[in-house]
């Protein structure tokens, strides 16, 4: 058989895997890949980033949009260290992504070698699965493996580290298929017993609450947890990252758990006679203080990942398994009922909470803009039909709690880690996990400069990410924690700003400020109407605060609607 | 685990007789949640099995030193399965703590099956080695008194010092060296950490690996 270098086998083990993009950043140890790399451009299209966080965010996005493995490949040293902020983001929120790394050779490994890091004892506590590749006869089982475990299951990153000599060899190259681990077992089977006792609790139930997480989109599980809902009548409520498990305006769909979510779910969560979580891990910004959390309820938790049970909230029931299959086996063995007085009882908070806030969010009529209304503004000018990806912070809150979805795998945002700088990168992914759609990105003035190289990126590929920048010229969201709990001291979150429009302008891309009410829509017009990129930096008031808000620590049910400053 | 109500495979628990007296299977959960909860500090076993990976030792160790628990005892070395390695882990903790650990280590990928127990469930042992002084134990006829009375025997003596090996549970062995230690004689101490056995009619690990070849051979 033809013998080829480990560089080369390593292309065609991607390819074999499906890979058709790859984010990187090339470098000393990884030269002899993207040495191969050179002769696959047309089969793996390789963008470069400028920095390598910009490339596992990058791959972050176009994962969850995609549903694919998104797949970075970056350097020894550095190189890798810089993609760790990507990896644990990646872990926590549960994406598929494969990282490579270069490494140096193996005879080298060990001695303090030039740009050598220990990237596989740096990862491992962060990723799903890291192993170094030593020889070139394992690349092709190791990048099978990586792939079959990134993407099943509870998906996550996993890192290859590419030893330098694994690259230069050469090898008899043969495709290799990983399905099964012994060890491994991502789609248990179901327990016909757990299933038959959620299905009694829930028939039993008389004020159930369902909280809808990103497991359902992971499993692409939407239709039948809309089947699940509308069985048996069940309002529901869902976290940040699933939020585009159903359609914002579905007759169930009664909004966002937690912190900064809505005031109906998290009253009604202390409320109901039996809480359903589905999919999502019980964080605690979503829980508030575990001590009051739902201990009227009797609560019952699906999941795929069995370490999630009983971890931050004792439940009653657990059903392990793939939630498209156990939802679809409960929902066969529910009542067809109606909750009517139960969903009836959701609107006078939702009353209270649009008059107290929403209102005042979406349609001020004097002073500076605030981010609520130009989030509902641009998401109402998609169609409620783009890709929402934000940074973190106050324009991930507003983004989340104003834009609305009618589709699914539309939120790219980074909920466990929240993590600054993610925006752009992951804007970039998402257009390139999906092409056809419109990609709208709320950033803050602080996360766009932690990773603002990456216009870079967006000028050479023309990647179309419409920039919503909510300039407030704060590090808003730790300033509003200074002001509600720090006395009014704002200590470094005040910035100076420089000219976005010029910097934009410099990258070639499109930009606008808006500063007036009147100028908003016509701006968000202009915006969505100009092809490729487009900067829209509009002029938000400064010392606005995300409410509703349940204050660190504090009962689930005691949101604070107002705020006012002493 | 499910509820199935059919809780017939042990007497002790006392839920199949808490179900005839009307009891709810959620209520008694509840209940058994919250005497978890309260459960006090001890000292668990984790036995743990994995593929035979380097690397694997650091993550499991990780496991328990991100959660704050301190190991107390390690053992680690190839099981009677082939390929697979077995841990013998000791840490003192909550029963939550000691499920959590469980899980999150039988979450790692090459980890085959991880299992906590407490004292009553497994057979213990462990070794300890001790070198004392010749010239001490020959002055002191008390030192042979308590290798003896311990059953602990002496494997080597020369004119500097002897070597005495003692095999037994901790506390055993704790008594042995405490005694020695009296008598002034003691020159080392080392000991081996816990290795055990399952008390019970079946093997988890041979049942799984069974299930796992099963599901192997239907793909």
């Amino acid at each position: 058989m033809e013998k080829i270098t480990g560089a080369e086998a390593m292309m065609r083990a991607l390819e074999n895997e499906g890979v058709d993009i790859l984010f990187g950043y090339p470098g000393g140890s990884i030269m002899p890949t993207y040495d191969a790399l050179y002769d696959h451009n047309k089969t793996l299209n390789h963008i470069l980033v400028r920095h390598e966080q910009g490339a596992v965010h990058a791959a972050q996005g176009y994962a969850r949009v995609s549903g694919k493995v998104g797949c970075a490949i970056v350097t020894s040293g550095p190189g890798a260290t810089n993609t760790i902020t990507g990896i644990a983001d990646a872990m926590i929120d549960s994406t598929p992504m494969v990282v490579i790394t270069g490494q140096v050779g193996v005879a080298m490994l060990g001695t303090d070698a030039f740009q050598e890091v220990d990237v596989v004892g740096v990862t491992s506590p962060i990723s799903k699965w890291s192993y170094q590749i030593r020889r070139a006869e394992d690349i092709a089982w190791a990048v099978a493996r990586a792939f079959y475990i990134a993407k099943s299951g509870r998906p996550g990153p996993v890192v290859l580290d590419f030893a330098k000599n694994a690259q230069t060899s050469m090898v008899e190259y043969e495709p290799a298929n990983v399905d099964f681990i012994r060890s491994y077992d991502p789609d248990p089977d179901l327990d016909e017993g757990e299933i038959r006792e959620a299905a009694k609790m829930i028939n039993e139930s008389v004020k159930p609450f369902v909280l809808v997480g990103q497991g359902v989109e992971l499993g692409n599980a939407r239709e039948e947890l809309k089947a699940f809902l509308e069985k048996a009548d069940m309002p529901c409520g869902t976290t940040f990252l699933g939020l585009s498990a159903i359609e914002s305006d579905h007759r169930l769909n009664k909004g966002i758990l937690g912190m900064h979510g809505n005031l109906g779910p998290n009253v009604m969560t202390n409320k109901c006679d039996l809480l359903i979580a589905v999919g999502m891990r019980f964080d605690d910004r979503v829980t508030g203080n575990l001590a009051t959390y739902a201990k009227q309820a009797k609560i019952i938790h699906f999941d795929i990942d069995r370490s999630e049970f009983n971890k931050n909230v004792k439940v009653n029931l657990s059903v392990h398994g793939d939630c498209k299959k156990s939802l679809a086996a409960v929902t066969k063995l529910l009542d067809k009922v109606t909750h009517t007085s139960w969903i009836e009882g959701f609107k006078p908070y939702e009353e209270k909470e649009y008059q107290k806030v929403i209102d005042k969010a979406l349609h001020p009529t004097e002073g500076p803009l605030l981010m609520g209304e130009v989030v509902r503004k641009v998401s109402e000018a998609t169609n409620n039909a783009a890709i929402m990806v934000t940074d973190v912070g106050q324009n991930q809150l507003f983004a989340c709690r104003y834009f609305k979805f009618t589709k699914a795998r539309s939120v790219v945002t980074s909920g466990g880690l929240g993590t600054m700088g993610y925006g752009i990168p992951a804007a970039i992914g998402a257009t390139f996990g999906a092409p056809d759609r419109t990609v709208c990105l709320f950033v803050g003035d602080g996360g766009l400069q932690m990773t603002l190289q990456e216009f870079g990126t967006i000028m050479e590929q023309g990647a179309p990410v419409k920039i919503i920048l909510l300039n407030n010229n704060y590090l808003g969201n730790v300033r509003q924690w200074q002001e509600m709990f720090f006395s009014h001291r704002y200590s470094f979150t005040p910035m100076l700003n420089p000219n976005y429009e010029l910097i934009a302008k410099g990258y070639g891309i499109p930009a606008r400020t808006v500063v007036e009410r009147s100028d908003l829509d016509n701006a968000i017009k202009e915006m969505l109407a100009t092809p490729g990129p487009y900067l829209l930096q509009c002029a938000i008031m400064e010392e606005d605060n995300v409410m509703p808000m349940v204050p660190p620590g504090a009962n689930i049910d005691e949101m604070i609607l107002e705020y006012k400053s002493e | 685990m499910a509820f199935g109500g059919q809780c017939g495979e042990c007497t002790e628990c006392g839920k199949c007789e808490r179900l005839l007296k009307g009891q709810s299977e959620v209520d008694i959960n509840k209940e058994e949640n919250k005497m978890e909860q309260d459960n006090s500090v001890r000292l668990y076993t984790f036995i743990i099995y994995s593929e035979n990976v380097p690397g694997l030792l650091s993550q499991i160790t990780a496991v328990f030193t991100r959660r704050q628990v301190n190991i107390e005892s390690l053992n680690v070395c190839a099981s009677s399965t082939p390929g697979a390695h077995k841990y013998t882990i000791t840490a003192y903790c909550n029963r939550a703590m000691a499920d959590m650990l469980t899980k999150q280590i039988e979450k790692k990928i090459d980890v085959l099956q991880a299992n906590v127990f407490t004292d009553d469930d497994i057979f213990i042992n462990e070794t300890c080695l001790l070198k004392i002084s010749t010239s001490i134990m020959l002055e002191n006829k008390d030192v042979c008194r308590m290798v003896r009375l311990h059953q602990a025997h002496i494997v080597e003596v020369n004119t500097t010092y002897a070597t005495i090996e003692k095999t037994g549970i901790t506390s055993d062995i704790l008594s042995l060296y405490d005694s020695l230690k009296s008598l002034g004689c003691v020159l080392q101490f080392v000991r081996s950490g816990r290795i055990c056995i399952t008390k019970g009619y079946t093997e988890h690990l041979d049942e799984y690996l069974a299930d796992r070849e099963k599901k192997r051979n239907s793909k």
